[in-house]
């Protein structure tokens, strides 16, 4: 399907309630069948990915095959609503909170309006009290005892395929980035609803590839994108000559897997291979040159970001243990994260009871400011934007704001750090230490009210950009707010998966407005020992008069 | 599984229409049929430089060079890499070259 152009999507939008239906829903909600068409679903796993999954962890990823989503035969396992219906008795019995989901909701609806997806596609059933729905009656038919004997009439339906693509479609729809449950009064956590969800789909075998491969890659290699120990390396050393070109200074301490380094540093491995992440990567080592931290950089644990979270916890598990793994072979006191968004969110809510305890490690405390993260405490990992706020805060950093006076700036917060750890107020000092144009978004669409990227979850494919645009556009408009308000000409955040998907959100709906990590702001402010006279940022362009 | 045919070959592709398997069933079959459908009026030196180097480059690393060092290695700007391949150096030179495309925060 061609992508809208985006003058008419705004129009689709307004008039156009639902993006199923094209009309005011006429019928009961489950009346309305899930159609799959070009556009609007991610590609199914690779069969030889599948099997990749099934190997490593058995039975929870179903049936390598080639399938079609489009078709009326995804060629289940004949006993398919048998797992489905065990797998949420299993999941009901393990987890609490699921089971206090699927009860406690009363349809208030508070929840409705507050869903980027809801807002772009007007959808119904991406209210996420809807979306919560699909699941939730089928739970009622086979789990409650009204939903037994009444059916129906208590909101109870079987499980048959029809509920199956339901669920495809709409657990598909939903980035799990919970500002729903901001709004929740239960504080229900649709994201683990959807989860869930996720979870029982790929028992049997239903999945998309964006997300199963690049989780292969990540077992496999270490990260996502499928970077080799060499290939890894030789990127980020690339960056130095980036670097040299930029300020004039060779960095002297990038090295990786280094025993008896103080500090891991773990990113999202994007920062080594896609643009813009390597300015924001490049900004990372010129701050621990500047500083003179003693770190390094693994080639083992060389991802930060999990898209197991997006499929099942034994998965997310499995590809999260790597970091303890190195930092305990390398033999460091503590671990230093960089810009990812869902690495937080995995790290701040699982990782302990999930992989720890660390009790091999340190309390993280900065060896040049002597703070002690003890918010820290039970991980020992540090984001580097809590480590670059002290330091600022301690006049650590020598800094020339002025370089920074291209940027008219703004910041998107990523889902995960916001609502997922909590992280709000140092990136915005960051950001008015190293700048000197700094303007916030609308109220409701920052902070642990932010709007979502539209595409995280393993949803950043090539595949769905039409509805990416659409999920996306509650957050562009508020860039654009901005941008006609104060001329903002750059959106910052802090997730790598943010850094790609603004990117193309941004050309879509608000072109004249670039996308970067805060670190990259903080590497062009660094007044580096003995560097040049500074003529350009970190991309190459030129700083404030410095055009001629 | 999706086939093409083109001057008497035959390629299985994935779903946007990369080679399957990869370099194992590339061939200048498969560059011309690639060249018809981006809209490359003619093959040159360049275009066969580009695809040379991100082949080598792929059996070193299993992976496309990042973009940076694809420039760096041929010599040619962004710019030019984007007016020989319009769709640009992923999914036009990358297809072309028989390379998978990159997955993962990207």
């Amino acid at each position: 399907m061609a992508d809208t152009k985006a003058a008419e999507m705004k129009v689709k939008v307004v008039k156009e309630p639902s993006l199923m239906t094209g009309a005011v829903p006429t019928r009961d909600w489950w009346d309305v069948e899930a159609i799959f068409k070009p556009g609007n679903y991610c590609y199914p796993a690779k069969k030889s990915i599948a099997e990749y999954h099934g190997k490593n962890l058995p039975g929870l990823f179903g049936e390598p095959r080639d399938w079609e989503i489009e078709s009326d035969d995804w060629q289940l396992p004949e006993n398919w609503k048998e797992i489905i219906i065990n797998g949420i008795k299993e999941r009901l019995d393990k987890f609490r909170s699921l089971k206090i989901f699927m009860d406690c909701c009363v349809r208030c609806g508070a929840c409705a309006d507050k869903c980027h997806f809801f807002l772009g596609t007007g959808d119904p059933k991406n209210m996420p009290v809807l979306r919560a729905e699909l699941f939730r009656s089928v739970y009622r038919n086979d789990f409650t005892t009204a939903g037994r004997i009444l059916g129906e009439i208590a909101g109870a339906r079987p499980m048959t395929f029809k509920v199956l693509k339901e669920w495809f479609m709409y657990f598909y729809q939903c980035t799990e980035c919970r500002r729903c449950s901001v709004f929740c009064p239960y504080g229900i956590d649709t994201a683990e609803v959807t989860m869930m969800g996720r979870e029982l789909l790929h028992l049997v075998g239903v999945n998309t590839n964006w997300i199963l491969e690049p989780a292969a890659n990540s077992n496999r290699t270490g990260n996502h994108l499928g970077l080799q120990p060499h290939t890894f390396k030789e990127n980020a050393e690339f960056l130095i000559d980036d670097i040299e070109d930029a300020t004039g200074v060779r960095l002297q301490n990038l090295n990786f897997n280094r025993k008896g380094a103080e500090v891991l540093f773990i990113i999202p491995s994007a920062d080594v291979f896609a643009d813009p992440g390597i300015f924001t990567f490049m900004g990372y080592i010129m701050l621990f040159e500047h500083i003179g931290l003693d770190y390094t950089i693994s080639t083992y644990a060389s991802e930060g970001g999990n898209f197991g979270l997006f499929t099942h916890n034994s998965l997310m598990k499995k590809l999260n243990a790597k970091m303890y793994a190195e930092a305990k072979r390398l033999g460091v006191k503590w671990i230093l994260g960089g810009e990812c968004g869902h690495m937080w969110r995995v790290i701040h809510q699982y990782m302990n009871t999930m992989n720890g305890p660390a009790d091999f490690l340190e309390m993280p405390k900065s060896p040049i400011t002597g703070t002690v993260f003890d918010n820290a405490a039970a991980t020992k990992m540090v984001h580097i934007s809590e480590f670059t706020a002290d330091l600022i805060h301690h006049g650590k950093l020598k800094i020339d704001k002025s370089r920074n006076d291209n940027q008219i700036v703004t910041f998107h917060d990523s889902c995960n750090t916001a609502r997922g750890m909590g992280l709000m107020e140092e990136p915005r000092y960051i950001l008015n230490s190293v700048c000197n144009n700094f303007h916030e978004m609308p109220e409701n669409t920052i902070r642990d009210k932010t709007f979502c990227c539209g595409s995280g979850t393993g949803l950043n494919t090539g595949e769905i950009m039409d509805l990416r645009m659409r999920a996306g556009l509650p957050r562009a408009n508020a860039v654009k707010y901005v941008a006609e308000r104060h001329g903002v000409n750059m959106l910052s955040c802090v997730c790598a998966i943010d850094r790609a998907t603004l990117l193309a959100l941004n050309q879509y709906w608000n072109p004249e407005v670039q996308v970067c990590g805060v670190s990259e702001l903080v590497g062009n402010a660094l007044i580096m020992e003995g560097e040049k006279e500074r003529e350009t940022d970190l991309r190459g362009e030129p700083l404030p008069g410095m055009e001629g | 599984m999706a086939t093409v045919e083109h001057k008497g070959k035959t390629f299985n592709v994935d779903e946007d229409g990369f080679l399957t398997k990869g370099m194992e069933e590339w061939s200048e079959e498969w560059v011309d049929y690639v060249k018809s459908i981006e809209g490359i009026e003619e093959l040159t030196d360049e275009h066969r430089k580009i695809i040379d180097i991100l082949q080598d480059y792929f059996k070193k690393n299993g992976i496309a060079p990042m973009v940076r060092i694809l420039s760096k290695t041929t010599g040619f700007p962004l710019k030019r890499i984007y007016e020989l391949f319009p769709s640009g150096p992923g999914k036009g030179a990358c297809k072309m070259a028989g390379l998978p495309k990159p997955t993962g925060c990207v």
